[in-house]
């Protein structure tokens, strides 16, 4: 899971390379080689060599096939799906983390331990599970599956059961993210902002918000990410029908049991680039955030 | 603007933290509220400010009950013990926030907001640093600009936590006769809270004493130093040495030794606590001198022109508990006469006694 020490101030930056260059902690040549060759070469078995597999394979019959393949209704109606479920799962969970942090962060309040828990439920249940339980609870058999019907309301199998279980699965990237963030920062700037007059919104939007922005857009790019690339949950409630209830992953995984490689990857590598884009910009976040500390330092000890 | 806080009771989680105090703050003056850390200062700050709710009791401000007024319609001036500036905000947006964030039919013109922001930060010496930012500062201009920013919105009252707690010692002494002088120039009604006794004599027009939530003397500095009303008082103003014994007469029997008492509180036979201050207490090495207390010199402190030595008494020892310790503050030539170890006889200014309510 992200750590808010991604996000906070580092200020150890200089001292690191101080750490290193000093005879009396540095390791010896060898312990150094060791450690970094495991490092490295665990990276590039696990990591590096998948991802180029997924681009090799994608491209294996030829630049034609995979862009057929991404651009095949059915493919294309799964980018939209999965387009269409972040797309609203990221903005309601965005909503959801701020005010669950906000609240555990800032007020003291009976239940705030089994809120802080439950927070965390979607990262300790299956995903799996977390399908099912909406199948149960929506599904025709579920307990207002009757109920759904007569109303001719269609949750599980359909697109909404899709969302749901999105939602459900990203909850918690925004808040935890937040949560320590905001305990770190204490109630003193909001009190400030208060005493001199600002309404609870003005606080807000001037005050709390730029104070926790670098980690809130950090828990989004994750909430994203996960919400794109989600499968356990989403695989339960989707029913699987061609065209309408497949997303992007569900896809991937259908075009591969009907032997079609080269288009299961070429979809992948859709997912892949989501991936090293998702990356890339959680790079730039941090050294955003980093930035703008290290200078506001270097500017005081002119 | 004149506070006044009428029967104020607070607990947190069981704790009583105020317990029915009542306060009257005049217009104009620069109050200290002190006392030991977990006494209940702070919170009856935070009381006044509206930032705590009171259990029971009532907040006047100028005549009117404000106790149920919404912090932001208290037109209070709030500055915290670690400035809680806006960090993303230069220094000039700092102090701008009050005008800015007012409903819109109240708020200055721009050029208004500017001409009285610039004035607040020549007022606190910090214009040339108006495009900084809060990191860019040290901790003592950090906290002017919090007084600018706090005094940007002209409140009532002006409350002040813990200003000076996080600076070090020289920007600390230096800030205390600053806030004094701007004290004097705008005549808001201020409270601060500290917990340095030397700070609140040095700085306030009126000293709270307080205690376990509650207030136990109330006065001008050289009252509160000069007749501190209660054994807690005497303690926390400044060093004091203890006796423990019974009123005899103009004496008080301590142990073995008879001392002199300065007349008050003193019923005959009363079992009382005895104060002197460190420079009230005089070392005599005639080990025949009357009205004294043995003791032996343990250690001397001799840097500058004064010089402290603390010393052990003898009669403890000898009974086999443990010496109670002394503190004497004498000029330097006679302290460096001193040897360690050597019997001396103490002889103290006249005693100001307490009756011992442990007794």
């Amino acid at each position: 899971m992200a750590s808010a020490a991604a996000i906070l101030p580092a200020t150890g930056h200089a001292r690191e390379g101080r750490y290193e260059n000093n005879a009396a902690t540095r390791e010896r040549p060898w312990v150094r080689a060791l450690i970094l060759t495991l490092a490295l070469s665990f990276f590039v078995l696990f990591l590096l060599l998948p991802l180029v597999v997924v681009f090799h394979q994608a491209l294996a019959k030829g630049w034609g096939t995979a862009a057929a393949a991404v651009t095949d209704p059915d493919a294309l109606a799964a980018v939209r799906l999965t387009l269409l479920a972040a797309g609203i799962a990221v903005p309601l969970n965005l909503v959801f983390g701020v005010s669950a942090a906000w609240a555990i962060a800032r007020f003291e309040f009976r239940g705030k331990q089994v809120l802080s828990t439950l927070i965390d439920l979607p990262f300790s249940v299956s995903p799996v599970i977390a399908g099912l339980i909406y199948v149960l609870i929506f599904g025709a058999q579920g307990w207002f599956g009757s109920w759904f019907i007569e109303h001719d309301i269609k949750i599980v199998f359909a697109v909404p059961g899709i969302v749901l279980a999105t939602i459900f699965v990203t909850f918690p990237f925004v808040a935890r993210e937040l949560i320590p963030l905001m305990q770190a920062q204490g109630r003193d700037d909001e009190e400030a902002a208060t005493v001199l007059g600002a309404t609870g919104l003005q606080t807000f939007w001037r005050v709390t918000l730029p104070n926790i922005k670098w980690g809130l857009l950090y828990g989004t790019i994750l909430c994203n990410a996960r919400a794109m690339g989600e499968f356990g949950a989403v695989s339960v409630v989707s029913g699987h029908i061609r065209g309408e209830t497949n997303t992007m992953p569900l896809h991937v995984e259908i075009l591969y049991n009907e032997y079609n490689f080269a288009a299961a990857f070429a979809v992948a590598s859709l997912l892949a680039m989501l991936a090293l884009v998702t990356l890339a910009l959680k790079s730039w976040v941090e050294w955003q955030a980093n930035r703008v500390v290290t200078q506001k330092e270097a500017m005081v000890r002119k | 603007m004149s506070i006044q806080v009428a029967e104020i009771s607070k607990t947190f989680a069981g704790v009583t933290v105020l317990d029915r105090v009542s306060l009257d703050f005049p217009t104009g003056q620069l109050v200290a509220l002190l006392g030991p850390s977990g006494c209940g200062k702070t919170t009856l700050l935070r009381v006044i400010a509206g930032l705590e709710t009171a259990d029971a009791g009532r907040v006047i401000l100028e005549g009117e009950d404000a106790s149920s007024t919404h912090v932001r319609e208290r037109q209070v001036g709030f500055v915290f013990q670690h400035y809680a500036l806006f960090r993303h905000m230069t220094v000039f947006e700092n102090v701008a926030f009050g005008l800015r964030v007012q409903p819109r039919k109240q708020r200055p013109k721009e050029p208004e907001i500017r001409r009285r922001v610039m004035r607040l930060l020549e007022l606190v010496q910090m214009a040339w640093l108006a495009d900084r930012f809060p990191q860019q500062l040290s901790g003592g201009q950090r906290q002017r600009i919090a007084l600018a920013r706090a005094l940007a919105v002209e409140p009532r009252v002006l409350l002040l936590d813990e200003p000076f707690g996080a600076l070090d010692a020289q920007v600390r002494k230096e800030l205390r006769r600053w806030l004094r002088a701007l004290h004097d120039d705008l005549h808001v009604t201020s409270i601060f809270v500290t917990h340095d006794q030397e700070e609140a004599l040095e700085v306030a027009d009126r000293v709270v004493l307080m205690n376990r939530g509650r207030v136990e003397q109330v006065g001008t500095p050289d009252e509160v130093y000069e007749h501190p009303a209660s054994p807690f008082v005497y303690g926390f103003l400044g060093a004091a040495n203890v006796f423990h014994g019974r009123v005899e007469g103009a004496n008080v029997r301590v142990g073995g030794a008879t001392l002199n008492h300065d007349g008050s509180n003193a019923d005959h036979g009363a079992e009382v606590v005895a104060f002197v201050r460190p420079h009230e207490l005089d070392i005599v090495t005639d080990l025949a001198a009357p009205n004294g207390l043995d003791a032996t010199v343990r250690r001397v402190l001799a840097f500058g022109g004064s010089a402290r030595v603390e010393l052990d008494s003898v009669e403890a020892v000898k009974a086999g508990a443990e010496p109670i310790h002394y503190e004497v503050v004498l000029p330097r030539e006679r302290a460096v006469a001193l040897v360690q170890g050597q019997r001396v006889r103490l002889v103290p200014a006249p005693l100001r006694v307490f009756r011992n309510e442990a007794a």
